[in-house]
């Protein structure tokens, strides 16, 4: 324990934050999920459902909702939830196919970490074994890392998620979830700003430290640090800053639609969110892009991380029709 | 050939470097702290307490050289996550799978130099890392490099490990200069510079207590 102060935190042993807080989760959400402890996933309620394609997802935990609050009919059949900002092993991946596979193929959503991508390149070495088709989406929305190969994936894996869920629900085949996922993958950038580091339970102390009226500009969601430290400033001009990122990167053109998100990091309250929002929405309508959709809220976090991330999915009839379709998750539920 | 080193020594270094990891982990921690997201220690913790939960477990000891490297993949892959779990799993995996090891209950400096070089080479293919990135493999390949060098050259395992061991930790040291290309530390840019790399840093240690098990031994 290198701790210098007690954690202000509401938990028992660090060692067991996961692991407490998933059992939580699952008596809290009965009707929808179930959790299995070894390995560790956590599955639909209603799981395998037969005669779809089935939707799986892993990543560390710390990102709550991120995936577990997305489980549940038309968005993921299975989350693999790894240890504090590590992504899950490839025992929890094949547990989740295991479990949830319906005879229609699986596809991994798969944020471009290099913990991420091994593991589940992995998994998928160990379950050609297995009767089972398998593909893997590839979320790399992070706009503040330059060379796109090394994007990160942020807030667009939630909207990636929704898609395949609501694909595979509607009976697209293996192929086309795939192929509408890739191009919602393909359409969504994302970037973020911190103000303050996190917590991570066994380290007992920020992960880095912010110096009083600075702020991380191009944050992950891990608690790293971010590209660069500049001044704070006033919430429009943060909004400006990251908006500007985005559109350029995306190419973003008058008369074309969106998807806006606004996700905080999870030490942020939500009438900061949506301060955030109101700019966000008003440049963009400004630039002559119309905001067809919106969420705000906490929906991919890092733990009690001060700040925000936007998100930008450009969208089209069918993305559109997918996002809509009916999801009834711990989340997201329409 | 003269077997230098036997399946008992290779165990035993196994559980030195589980005890190893133990001591380092919280400088483990802080180093990924500064340029990643400080799980390194946390994540290697609990790797190798499995695995020395299976070497332990008296009811099922590896047969041969393999099978124990077997072993400790499976259960690094199974149990670490992250990116640590796949890139320590392929090196233990790939030096499993090294030609002519099936059987051997002692290996030669040579063959001990082939499996690490056949498990460098698997976590250079599983990490897609090149030389100078700041990754595990800065220690690996100049580790790897001397111990062949030293094999070639006929020195005896103790002396091997020492050029290994030196040559090991000037790689280590040379990660501090450098700017992070791949892996968490990667999106910090030439903010990585000046900080130890903690994924090498593990790596360092696996030859620090391979050294350490041949010299108790001596």
């Amino acid at each position: 324990m290198t701790a210098a102060e007690p954690m202000q935190k509401l938990i028992n042993d660090p060692a067991n934050a996961v692991a407490d807080s998933l059992r939580g989760f699952a008596l809290a959400h009965a009707s929808m999920v179930r959790l299995y402890e070894s390995p560790c996933v956590l599955v639909r309620r209603d799981a395998p459902v037969q005669g779809k394609v089935t939707v799986i997802s892993g990543s560390g935990s710390g990102h709550e909702p991120l995936n577990t609050g997305y489980v549940g009919r038309g968005m993921l059949d299975a989350a693999c939830p790894g240890d504090i900002f590590t992504s899950p092993t490839p025992d929890q991946y094949l547990a989740a196919i295991d479990a949830t596979h319906g005879g229609q193929g699986v596809v991994l959503i798969v944020k471009n970490y290099a913990g991420g991508v091994l593991n589940s390149e992995m998994a998928m070495e160990l379950a050609a074994a297995r009767a089972v088709e398998l593909a893997s989406v590839l979320v790399s929305d992070d706009v503040a890392v330059p060379d796109k190969a090394r994007r990160r994936g942020l807030g667009g894996a939630v909207l990636v998620e929704k898609v395949a869920g609501a694909a595979a629900d509607a009976g697209y085949t293996l192929e086309q979830v795939v192929a509408v996922s890739q191009r919602a993958s393909n359409q969504v950038r994302s970037m973020g700003v911190a103000l303050s580091s996190c917590t991570a339970p066994m380290l007992g102390r920020p992960t880095f430290r912010l110096p009083a009226g600075t702020m991380e500009v191009g944050v992950g969601i891990h608690g790293e640090a971010g590209r660069m430290r500049i001044e704070t400033t006033s919430a429009d001009a943060v909004v400006e800053l990251l908006l500007e990122a985005v559109a350029a990167d995306l190419e973003l053109r008058p008369g074309e639609r969106v998807l806006a998100m606004v996700t905080g990091l999870g030490g942020t309250p939500q009438q900061e969110l949506y301060i955030v929002y109101n700019h966000l929405h008003r440049m963009l309508e400004a630039q002559g892009v119309v905001v067809e959709r919106s969420l705000v809220g906490d929906f991919v976090t890092s733990l009690d991380m001060a700040g925000a991330a936007v998100t930008v999915l450009r969208l089209d009839d069918e993305l559109l029709r997918l996002w809509d379709a009916p999801v009834w998750t711990p989340t997201l539920r329409w | 050939m003269r077997p230098d080193m036997t399946l008992a020594q290779l165990r035993a270094w196994l559980l030195r470097y589980a005890d190893c990891i133990d001591e380092i982990a919280d400088q483990l921690t802080e180093l990924d702290a500064a340029i990643g997201d400080a799980d390194h220690g946390a994540n290697m913790v609990r790797g190798m307490s499995k695995v020395r939960m299976h070497l332990l477990d008296a009811s099922e000891p590896a047969e041969d050289v393999a099978a124990l490297f077997r072993t400790v993949a499976m259960t690094l892959i199974s149990s670490v996550g992250g990116a640590a779990g796949p890139l320590y799993g392929s090196f233990f995996l790939r030096a499993a799978q090294t030609p002519a090891l099936a059987g051997c209950t002692v290996v030669s400096t040579q063959q001990l130099a082939a499996m690490c070089r056949a498990g460098a080479e698997g976590v250079q293919n599983r990490g897609k890392a090149a030389l100078g990135e700041k990754t595990m493999l800065d220690v690996l390949f100049p580790a790897v490099d001397a111990l062949e060098r030293a094999a070639t050259a006929g020195l005896d395992l103790p002396d091997a490990l020492a050029a290994t061991l030196e040559a090991a930790r000037t790689g280590l040291h040379a990660t501090i200069a450098m700017e992070a290309r791949k892996g968490r530390a990667s999106y910090l840019g030439p903010r990585s510079i000046g900080h130890q790399d903690p994924g090498a840093t593990s790596s360092y240690h696996l030859f620090t207590t391979l050294a350490a098990t041949i010299n108790a031994a001596a």
